[in-house]
């Protein structure tokens, strides 16, 4: 999934192969996203309560104060009342999201399984395809991608989604986040939990609401290594070495323990919702959590 | 060297190393396992967390065991372990390696040659000097050497196939000189001489003696015992119930060497002899040329068959045989008895037994011989038979050797013979002269009451004399003889049965037959015969029982061979004489066999024990095993045995764990294939695929045949009666015949059609040499002719016309029994239709059939006489029948028969004679059974 980094040029060839390489990733990319959409999505839904849209929501008595255009009367026809027609509420919601491009989530314990970073930008592009279906505008934190509706923003977004960082950590980014409206985060959240924190601040600041998803490892949930190992971060900056790996395993999950604990205090304090996901589990899952999550009113 | 309970090291200071595997261990344990990296993007978390215990991970105890294991078996294996050194105490003079070298020694030859190998490789180690001695050939001068130059000469080294012979022995210890120890390898049989020369050998050094006990089998010579051959076999030692298969072995009739049969021969518990009776049938007890004891592969468990075995065949010819006659009065009967306690006998028509190949035929009584049977006797007598002839009424009456001397007759005979003695003739029978000294008769005393009444007599003649070999009191000859080719003729002048004198009641002729050397006793191999003569070995056994041809030996004479041991001189195998081969078996007819026993001052051990047995190579091995073993477990500890490539890491490590095991390979044993790889070769040559196709088409249905005559005109005439007769047939019975075919005489098998139609045509060739056979095959195997000349007869007896006097010619050399005019009540009146007569396009002529026997008459009330003949094998008319039944394509009538309802009468008349005549080869006597009298008779009444 990761496009390489090519020079950004107004040569025609440059661009041709760039689309070439982006059409390369992208459509399977997207493909998937819709795929793990269509799991959840059942068809057109609606607010489930009156308000402006375009569908019929339902009659109701027509009071003092409502407009005589809004009266419907073929329904009052047939009553010895007026009746108004009322439809249901579409209103347009705008989803900010936000996937950590860092390098520790390029990481697979096993081959066979993805990496984190491939199974947070399909669930991320797949909520978002699922919500563009449901009227939502989507976009991507940090005013790279504002949110719109069409076809065309899913795939800019999953051009914008397949891109990486080298940097070993991602923090996300709470620029031009509209204010309440809702935020995705998308990341293993192993780094300094600090600008986490900040960011949180500063969306609840802003009456945004939304989920944090860690997506982990199954070998970071269980550090399944034993004798004397050096650990090294993903871009080797960082290292541990131990004499005994086993040992350590307690005192790991421990730690991963508070970490977890530490994420969901800190949405709870936002009034968001955190879930943690495995690259070993079912996608759709996580899916489904995170479109309830955000249907949250 | 330094020795440790069994196991010897032949550098023993390296065993130093081994104080220090506790160094090692301290060492082991404070070096930690290398570590591994790995990515994890954990680690932020991981960061600060101390290791419980600053000590590195130790190594487990158990794995510093395995290395610490490892290290001490490749110590132990560079000091050089040796299992059962050979620790004896060595001598220091000349080695002699002495083997017995007897046939006894061949089943495990290549034992002692590598025991021979080891010791002339401890001689080599010591510089000793050796030589090595078979005693059943001893070397004329031993000569101690380097023992890698006798060791050189050991695969020139073989038993032999005899045993070592006293005296020679004697004399060859009487020849050693100096001082020098003995081994002496023995083949665990007693035997003469081996004292004295243990003796002889210990006065020069001392002895020792190699010797494992083993099961030795020998098989004697095989011999005659009421009527079945007996085989016996011995063993050493005589210890439990074993058994032991025999086998036969023989040329099959494709000149292939076989297993003719197979015997067990049962030790008793404790029983040293065994014995079995072979009951074979004479034709494959012939054949049979060896014994063997299957699994031993040695001289002494074959036993070669030689001309002992074969009981001779005589085969017994009389002419048509009379069911009617008494048993008593048959011409074989006395012949029967007389002979057949000592031989074989074979009884048949002469095609039939020629083929047996006898040695003897006699033939009782018969005159003419058909043609080709006579060409095929001369055959069999030049090439060495011994035909005996007997006379009888039938030769007597007949012109045989009259004018001219037959070439299968001794003498010319006077016509119609003499009587003497009875009632229409003077004089008293005539008693028997006593023999002449040159007659084979010669010795055998004359009863007086043996008397002759009646006989055949020869002409007188200038060759009679020499041929005379028993003659009357009044010089009549009576029995004559001539010389044919490699065999000879002998005419008996009176009958086989009591008939024509008391002869064949008396004890004299049972001797006079055994004298013709017909009932041969079994040849004895005395020295009295055997004496003078001299004998060329053609086929000698080598210690293992395999026979070789071979020409370049000289003769044996014959006493020598009476005598029996073979030795150097006479090896084992097959003699040839003037007319006879001796075996000289390995084994005499009375050997046993008893185990060496030797005093207790010599020191006897087993064959295989005392290998010397380095373990060097195993301790190595034991070593790299365990440091693999170690590699797996050092990874597996170390976590690298998970994740993708741990399992390519194990299979990797099992593969080189698995790699150094030796492969046990399967010795090929060669003796096994000789034998079989020829049972393939006897195969019969297959048919032609157009004789396959004709046989097909034959066999498919019953097919009504008709024999071609080369005249267009009566062969589709012929074969559109077949059409037709072959239709009306399908029509109106059960049977269904295929389409007829024609058939060419020489060319086709006749024998799948039951009958055939031969129209004679005046000018019809006369059938080859080939097709007579045929045709004679045909006849006797139960096939039927319809002849038909087609001449309605006119001539009365068919002998008149062109057609008649063809078909005499044509029908002599068959094989046709006595035919005469058919009887009112022959079978073939009845089998399907009741008739009377049998019209074709004519409708006056009689016909033909086989004679019935003589003297059955007509019960009381009964229509028909109680007849069991078989089916007529030949019917023989003129009423052209084929035209008659034949029909066109589309099913009509292709030639006229008769005036018109008459005619078609007619017809039908002759296709009811061809449904008769076709029922009746197909059902044979079935409708002569009186079974079926009573519904005749109604339907007879109607």
């Amino acid at each position: 999934m990761s496009a390489a980094p090519i020079p950004e040029t107004n040569d025609p060839v440059s661009l041709r192969a760039r689309a070439e390489a982006l059409a390369g990733a992208l459509p399977p990319l997207l493909a998937a996203a819709d795929q793990l959409a269509a799991t959840v999505l059942m068809g057109e839904h609606g607010r489930r309560r009156p308000g402006a849209g375009s569908n019929f929501w339902q009659y109701r008595a027509a009071q003092p104060g409502d407009e005589a255009r809004l009266i419907d009367w073929r329904r009052s026809g047939r009553a010895d009342s007026t009746f108004v027609q009322e439809k249901e509420w579409q209103i347009a919601q705008s989803l900010v999201i936000w996937v950590d491009p860092s390098a520790s989530m390029r990481f697979a314990s096993d081959p066979r399984q993805p990496p984190k970073s491939d199974r947070a930008r399909v669930l991320a592009l797949a909520i978002a395809v699922l919500l563009a279906h449901g009227g939502e505008r989507v976009g991507l934190a940090g005013l790279r991608l504002p949110p719109r509706r069409g076809r065309g923003q899913m795939l800019r977004m999953a051009e914008l989604l397949a891109e990486d960082s080298p940097d070993e950590h991602g923090t996300p980014d709470t620029h031009g986040l509209p204010p309440l409206s809702r935020a995705l985060f998308v990341s293993d959240f192993l780094g300094d939990p600090a600008p986490l924190e900040a960011a949180l601040a500063q969306a609840a600041g802003r009456g945004v609401r939304g989920a944090l998803l860690q997506v982990l490892d199954p070998a970071e949930e269980a550090f399944p290594y034993d004798g004397r190992t050096i650990f090294e971060s993903m871009t080797g900056s960082t290292r541990h070495e131990t004499l005994k790996a086993g040992d350590l395993r307690d005192r790991y999950l421990q730690r991963l323990a508070e970490r977890k604990d530490l994420l969901a205090e800190l949405a709870r304090a936002a009034g968001w919702q955190f879930h943690t996901h495995h690259t070993g589990d079912s996608a759709a899952s996580a899916l489904l959590w995170l479109y309830g999550a955000l249907e949250r009113r | 060297m330094w020795m440790l309970g069994p196991l010897g090291f032949l550098a023993p200071w390296l065993l130093v190393g081994l104080i220090f595997l506790p160094i090692l261990w301290l060492i082991l344990r404070a070096v930690p396992p290398a570590p591994i990296r790995r990515r994890f993007p954990g680690v932020a978390l991981l960061l600060g967390l101390r290791d419980a215990e600053a000590q590195a991970d130790r190594t487990p105890w158990w794995l510093m065991l395995l290395r610490i294991l490892a290290v001490a078996a490749a110590i132990l294996g560079f000091a050089g372990p040796v299992l059962n050194p050979s620790d004896r105490p060595e001598g220091s003079g000349p080695l002699l390696i002495v083997a017995d070298g007897s046939w006894a020694d061949a089943r495990d030859w290549p034992i002692r040659v590598s025991r021979i190998e080891a010791l002339l490789a401890q001689a080599r180690r010591t510089g000793r000097p050796a030589a090595v001695a078979l005693l059943t050939e001893p070397p004329a001068e031993l000569e101690f050497t380097d023992p890698d130059a006798v060791a050189l000469r050991l695969p020139s080294l073989t038993p032999k196939p005899w045993q070592p012979d006293p005296g020679t022995l004697a004399a060859w210890a009487a020849t050693l000189t100096g001082d020098f120890d003995t081994v002496w390898l023995s083949d665990g049989l007693a035997r003469d001489g081996r004292e004295a020369l243990l003796g002889a050998l210990e006065d020069h050094g001392t002895v020792r003696v190699i010797q494992t006990p083993r099961q030795t089998f020998a098989l004697r010579p095989a011999r005659f015992e009421d009527g079945a051959i007996a085989v016996s076999a011995a063993r050493t030692p005589a210890g439990g119930a074993v058994s032991a298969e025999l086998i036969a072995r023989g040329l099959d009739p494709a000149g292939v060497e076989r297993q003719l049969a197979t015997a067990t021969l049962d030790f008793a518990p404790g029983a040293a002899l065994a014995e079995v009776a072979l009951n074979l049938p004479p034709e494959l007890r012939n054949r049979v040329t060896r014994f063997e004891i299957a699994g031993q592969r040695s001289a002494g468990s074959v036993s070669l068959a030689d001309d002992t075995l074969r009981r001779r065949e005589v085969a017994l010819v009389q002419g048509h045989a009379d069911a009617a006659t008494a048993e008593l009065l048959s011409p074989l009967h006395y012949l029967r008895e007389a002979l057949a306690t000592d031989v074989d006998l074979v009884e048949g028509a002469l095609p039939d037994v020629l083929p047996a190949s006898p040695d003897v035929i006699v033939l009782a009584d018969i005159a003419r011989l058909p043609e080709d049977e006579d060409a095929m006797l001369q055959d069999w007598v030049e090439a060495g038979g011994l035909l005996l002839r007997f006379a009888g009424p039938r030769l007597a009456a007949s012109d045989l050797s009259r004018n001219e001397e037959d070439p299968l007759m001794p003498v010319r005979l006077r016509a119609g013979g003499r009587n003497v003695g009875g009632a229409m003739s003077w004089g008293e029978p005539k008693t028997l002269a006593p023999f002449e000294a040159e007659s084979p008769f010669f010795g055998l005393s004359v009863p007086g009451d043996v008397t002759v009444s009646a006989q055949v007599v020869a002409q007188p003649d200038p060759t009679l004399a020499s041929r005379v070999i028993a003659q009357l009191s009044d010089g009549t000859p009576l029995v004559t003889r001539k010389p044919v080719g490699d065999g000879q003729v002998v005419l008996v002048h009176v009958t086989a049965n009591a008939e024509w004198s008391t002869l064949p009641l008396s004890g004299l002729f049972v001797g006079m037959l055994e004298r013709l050397a017909i009932s041969a006793r079994p040849l004895t191999d005395e020295a009295a015969d055997l004496e003078g003569t001299v004998w060329l070995p053609e086929e000698v056994m080598d210690a293992q029982g395999r026979l070789s041809e071979i020409d370049t030996l000289p003769g044996v004479p014959g006493l020598r061979i009476a005598e029996g041991r073979p030795g150097p001189d006479m090896p084992p195998g097959l003699y040839a004489g003037e007319d006879r081969r001796l075996a000289v078996n390995a084994v005499g007819p009375d050997d046993t066999l008893a185990p060496a026993t030797w005093p207790a001052r010599i020191e006897v051990e087993g064959l295989a024990a005392a290998r010397e047995l380095p373990l060097k190579g195993a301790a190595l091995a034991l070593a790299f095993a365990l440091l693999l073993i170690d590699l797996l477990l050092a990874l597996w500890l170390a976590g690298r045995l998970r994740g993708p490539r741990g399992g390519f890491a194990v299979l990797l490590a099992l593969a080189l764990l698995a790699l150094p095991v030796p492969q046990a390979r399967a010795q090929t044993t060669g003796a096994e294939t000789g034998s079989e790889a020829g049972s393939e070769a006897g195969a019969d040559d297959a048919p032609s695929p157009a004789d396959e196709a004709f046989a097909r088409l034959a066999t498919g249905a019953v097919v009504l045949a008709h024999v071609l005559t080369g005249d267009t005109r009566i062969d589709d005439t012929a074969l559109a009666g077949l059409t037709g007769l072959s239709q009306v047939l399908t029509q109106r019975t059960s049977i269904e015949p295929a389409p007829p075919i024609g058939i060419d005489l020489d060319r086709d098998e006749l024998a799948f059609f039951p009958m055939l139609y031969w129209p004679i045509t005046a000018d019809a060739p006369i059938p080859s040499r080939t097709a007579y056979a045929k045709l004679n095959d045909y006849l006797r195997n139960g096939g039927m002719i319809l002849f038909d000349t087609r001449d309605a007869d006119t001539a009365g007896f068919g002998a008149g016309s062109p057609e008649g006097r063809r078909l005499q010619a044509i029908a002599r050399p068959l094989d046709i029994p006595a035919i005469a005019p058919i009887p009112e009540d022959h079978v073939l009146t009845r089998t399907f239709y009741l008739l009377r007569d049998f019209p074709g396009r004519y409708s006056r002529g009689t016909i033909w059939v086989e004679a019935a026997a003589e003297g059955e008459a007509a019960a009381e009330g009964m229509p028909f006489r109680n007849l069991n003949d078989n089916v007529t094998p030949v019917v023989i008319g003129g009423n052209d029948w084929a035209a008659a039944w034949a029909v066109d394509r589309a099913g009509a009538p292709l030639l006229p028969v008769g005036r018109g309802m008459t005619g078609e009468r007619q017809r039908e008349m002759s296709y009811r004679f061809g449904v008769n005549l076709v029922m009746h080869v197909l059902t044979g006597n079935y409708k002569s059974d009186q079974v079926h009298v009573p519904a005749l008779l109604e339907r007879l009444g109607q």
